[in-house]
C-alpha cells in the first residue's frame, strides 16, 4: 500500500474530494489548482464535467508532453463514471504520472464506491466535503469563514447571520465575504444588525441605481443580492417605480427654474435633483413610459404570487436598464 | 307617497315586490310560514337577493318592501295595497326604528362570524308584531367565509315568519349555496330622465344641473344625488375628465397620475377621520360597564380594539381603491363617449358638457387608439383589484393613456 499524502500536501499526485457540499467540493478544486499555478504559472487545468472522461481520455491526457509542464485534472462527478472509465482511472493511480495532479470529486456514497476505495488504497490525500445538517456546523462554518478572511466575529454576530441568511453554504460566505470587506472593526451583532436589517431599502435602491444608469449586469447582480437576504419584491419595484419617476419628472420640469425651486417642485433634496440629472442621460419619454409599465407588470407579478417573483424583476430590471439608454444611439 | 318612491325607474321590480307583499298578507291572515325557496309557486318567500348595476338601490329596494311587510295601512282592508308610507309600520321601518326589522348597515367593514351567528338566533324568534321578522342585509357579498356559512344555516332552516333580504352588486358576488335558496329580484339601470326627474323633485335641484349629474352618473343614483347637491364632487369630476388633455408629455402623465392617488388618500383620510374616532369610543363605551375600576382596561377590550382597528385600515384601503375606481368609471365614460363620437354614433353622450374636450381628443386620433385607452383604465382596476401599488397602476395608465 502506497504512502498516505498528508493533508496539506496540495499537490500530491492524487486528491479525492468526497461529500456532497457543493461550496466545499469547489473549494477543495480550486484549493488545488491554485497551489499548482502557485508552484507553475503556466499549469494546464483540465476541468472534465461529468461525463466528459471516456475511454482512453485519461491516458491522452496524462502522457508526459514534450515541454513537460504541469498538469491539473479534474474528474466531476466520479462516482457516476462508466465501468471502464472506472477501469482506466484505476489502473492510472496505480501509477501515477510525474507532474499530473488529479482531483477525483466523489459523491462518497454507495455508488461507485470501488473507485472511491482503490483511491484510498493509493494513498490519496482526502478532503471531507459533507452536508452541513445540523446548526452546529454552519455555525462553525461561519467562525471558520470569518477566521480565513482575517476577521474576529462574536459567537452572537455569526448566530444573527446564519439567522438573516439562513442554511446555504454559498451565501453564507458571500455573505462574510461581504462583511469582511465592507466593515472595519470586530464584528458584532450590531453590525451584522446594521447591515442586514438597513439593508431591505438599500439594495432596492441601489438596484434602481444601477437599473436607471443602463448597468444591466451590475443590477441583475444587485437584484439577486439584495433577494439573496430577504428583501421584500415590493421594496424592490417600489424603488425602481422611484428612480423612473424622478427621471422622468425631472426630464419634464420647468427649464431654467432655480435649482432650490425645482427641489421643492418634484419633492427632493437639492443633491437629489444634480443626481437624478446625471442619470437623466439616455432617457427618452417613450423609455420612462415603458419602463414604468414594466414596473407596474412586476409590482403585479410579486403581488399575485407568481410562480417566479424573481424572474418578473429579471424582467423589470433589464427593460429599465434597455429604457435608460433609449436615447443614446439616435 | 309610498314606501317605493325612492326607487327610481325600477316599475317591474316594484310590481314584483308589491305582489309578493299582498302574497304575504295572505299568508299571515291565514296563520301559516313563508314557503320557502326560490320555486315555491308564491309570490312570497323567505329570502330574497336583490342585485343590480351601482347606485341602483338594491337597499332602498329591500328597505321599501321590508315596510310594505309591515304596512297596517287601515286601506288594505278596502283592497289597497300594503307599502303606503303613512301608517306605523311603514313609517317606523322607513325611519329604521321598527322592531321586527333588523337592518344590518354597510359601513364599509365586513361583518363578524359572531354577529353574524347573533342575527340568525334572532332572526329565528317570532315576530313582535304578529307579521313578519325582516333581516335586512347590505352588501351580502363582504361576508368572511365563516359568516356566511353561518348566513346559510339561517337562510336553510328559515323560521316560519322570518324573511331574509339580502343585497349585493350581481349574483356571482354570493356564494351559491346561499343564491340557490334565495328569490332574485334584479335592479336594472334607471334611464337618465328619471334620475334627473327624481333630482329635481326630491332634492330640488336646478334642472340643468340635474341633467348633467343623471348623465354623468350613468344611472348611480347616490353619485348622481352627490353630483347635483356637492361642489367639490363635481371638481373632483372635473379634474378626473381633464387627464385625457393633460397626457400630452410624460410630465403630464405623472403630474395627473400623482394627483389622482393623493386625492383618493384624502378621501379615505377625511373619511377615516369622522368613523374611526366614534367607533373606537363606542366600542369603549360597550366595556365601559368595569370602567372607574382603578384605571385598568377592562379585560377583552385591548384585543377588540386592536380587531376594530385592523378593519378600519382594510377598510381605509378600500375606501381609496373605490375613490380612484369612480375616477376610473369617469375616465372610461369619457373615452366612451370620444369613440361615439369617433364612429358618428348619434345616441346621448354621458359627459354632454365636456363636447369640446370630447370632441378634440376625437379628432387627435382613430377610433382604435381610444379602445386601446379604453383597455388602459381597465387593465389599471385589474391591476389595483391585485393590489398594486396605487401611483405604479395610475402612472402605467396615464402614460398608456398618452401614447399614440
Ligand atoms: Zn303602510
Amino acid at each position: 500500500m502506497a504512502r498516505k499524502s498528508a493533508p496539506d500536501d496540495l499537490l500530491a499526485p492524487l486528491t479525492l474530494a468526497v461529500g456532497q457540499e457543493e461550496l466545499l467540493l469547489d473549494r477543495a478544486v480550486a484549493q488545488v489548482v491554485a497551489a499548482a499555478r502557485a508552484a507553475d504559472p503556466d499549469t494546464d487545468v483540465r476541468d472534465l464535467a461529468p461525463g466528459a472522461l471516456q475511454p482512453g481520455t485519461l491516458a491522452e491526457l496524462t502522457t508526459p508532453s514534450l515541454f513537460a509542464e504541469r498538469k491539473v485534472v479534474v474528474v466531476r462527478a466520479a462516482q457516476d463514471l462508466a465501468a471502464d472509465t472506472v477501469k482506466d482511472v484505476k489502473a492510472y493511480i496505480a501509477a501515477p504520472a510525474d507532474e499530473v495532479v488529479l482531483v477525483l470529486v466523489h459523491a462518497g456514497g454507495a455508488k461507485g464506491k470501488g473507485l472511491l476505495d482503490a483511491a484510498r488504497k493509493a494513498g490519496a490525500r482526502e478532503v471531507a466535503c459533507p452536508k452541513m445538517a445540523k446548526a452546529g456546523e454552519r455555525l462553525a462554518f461561519v467562525k471558520g469563514e470569518f477566521r480565513t478572511a482575517g476577521r474576529s466575529a462574536s459567537e452572537e454576530a455569526c448566530r444573527a447571520l446564519l439567522d438573516s441568511i439562513g442554511s446555504d453554504l454559498r451565501e453564507l460566505a458571500a455573505a462574510v465575504g461581504q462583511l469582511a470587506a465592507d466593515t472595519d472593526g470586530p464584528i458584532d451583532e450590531a453590525v451584522i444588525a446594521r447591515y442586514y436589517s438597513g439593508r431591505a431599502e438599500a439594495t432596492g435602491f441601489e438596484v434602481a441605481d444601477l437599473a436607471v444608469t443602463g448597468r444591466t449586469a451590475e443590477a441583475l447582480e444587485r437584484l439577486r443580492w439584495a433577494l439573496a437576504v430577504g428583501q421584500p419584491p415590493t421594496g424592490i419595484t417600489y424603488a425602481l417605480a422611484s428612480g423612473v419617476r424622478s427621471i422622468g419628472r425631472l426630464a419634464t420640469a420647468g427649464r431654467g427654474m432655480r435649482p432650490a425651486d425645482l427641489a421643492r417642485e418634484l419633492g427632493m433634496p437639492p443633491w437629489k435633483v444634480d443626481r437624478v440629472r446625471q442619470q437623466m442621460r439616455g432617457w427618452t419619454g417613450d423609455g420612462v413610459a415603458t419602463a414604468l409599465t414594466a414596473i407596474a407588470a412586476a409590482d403585479e407579478a410579486v403581488k399575485g404570487g407568481s410562480d417566479d417573483p424573481a424572474y418578473a424583476l429579471e424582467r423589470a430590471v433589464v427593460t429599465v436598464s434597455r429604457a435608460a439608454r433609449s436615447g443614446r444611439n439616435h | 307617497m309610498s314606501v317605493w318612491d325612492d326607487l327610481v325607474g325600477q316599475e317591474r321590480a316594484v310590481e314584483q315586490l308589491t305582489t309578493a307583499a299582498v302574497a304575504a298578507r295572505a299568508v299571515v291572515a291565514a296563520g301559516r310560514g313563508a314557503p320557502t325557496g326560490p320555486g315555491s309557486g308564491s309570490a312570497m318567500t323567505h329570502a330574497w337577493l336583490f342585485t343590480g348595476p351601482p347606485g341602483a338601490g338594491q337597499a332602498t329596494a329591500a328597505r321599501a318592501f321590508a315596510a310594505a311587510l309591515q304596512c297596517t295601512s287601515p286601506d288594505l282592508d278596502l283592497g289597497g295595497t300594503p307599502g303606503c308610507g303613512f301608517c306605523d309600520g311603514c313609517h317606523t321601518v322607513l325611519a329604521g326604528s321598527h322592531a321586527d326589522v333588523k337592518t344590518v348597515r354597510n359601513d364599509g367593514l365586513s361583518i363578524p362570524v359572531r354577529d353574524m351567528r347573533e342575527l340568525v338566533l334572532r332572526a329565528s324568534s317570532y315576530p313582535t308584531g304578529g307579521r313578519w321578522s325582516a333581516i335586512l342585509l347590505d352588501d351580502a357579498h363582504r361576508l368572511t367565509e365563516q359568516a356566511a356559512n353561518a348566513l346559510l344555516k339561517g337562510v336553510e332552516e328559515p323560521s316560519p315568519r322570518t324573511v331574509w333580504l339580502l343585497c349585493a352588486p350581481s349574483v356571482q358576488d354570493v356564494l351559491p349555496t346561499i343564491r340557490s335558496r334565495c328569490r332574485l329580484l334584479v335592479l336594472r339601470t334607471p334611464p337618465t330622465a328619471a334620475v334627473a326627474d327624481m333630482l329635481v323633485r326630491r332634492d330640488g335641484v336646478d334642472p340643468a344641473l340635474a341633467d348633467l349629474a343623471a348623465r354623468a352618473s350613468q344611472g348611480d343614483l347616490d353619485r348622481a344625488r352627490r353630483l347635483a347637491v356637492d361642489e367639490q364632487v363635481r371638481s373632483r369630476r372635473a379634474d378626473v375628465l381633464r387627464i385625457p388633455l393633460e397626457v400630452a408629455d410624460v410630465g403630464g402623465c405623472l403630474t395627473a397620475a400623482q394627483r389622482l392617488v393623493d386625492t383618493a388618500k384624502q378621501d379615505a383620510e377625511q373619511l377615516a377621520g369622522t368613523r374611526d374616532a366614534k367607533e373606537t369610543d363606542d366600542l369603549k363605551a360597550a366595556y365601559g360597564a368595569s370602567e372607574g375600576l382603578g384605571g385598568r382596561a377592562p379585560r377583552g377590550m385591548a384585543g377588540a380594539i386592536k380587531e376594530l382597528e385592523k378593519r378600519q385600515k382594510s377598510r381605509a384601503t378600500r375606501t381609496r381603491r373605490e375613490t380612484l375606481g369612480v375616477a376610473l368609471g369617469e375616465l372610461l365614460g369619457f373615452y366612451r363617449d370620444v369613440l361615439a363620437l369617433q364612429l358618428g354614433s348619434t345616441g346621448e353622450l354621458a359627459n354632454e358638457d365636456q363636447r369640446p374636450a370630447l370632441q378634440r381628443v376625437a379628432a387627435a386620433g382613430p377610433p382604435e387608439s381610444t379602445l386601446r385607452r379604453m383597455e388602459a383604465v381597465l387593465a389599471c382596476r385589474t391591476a389595483l383589484d391585485r393590489n398594486v401599488d396605487p401611483l405604479l397602476a395610475v402612472e402605467a395608465m396615464t402614460l398608456a393613456l398618452r401614447a399614440g
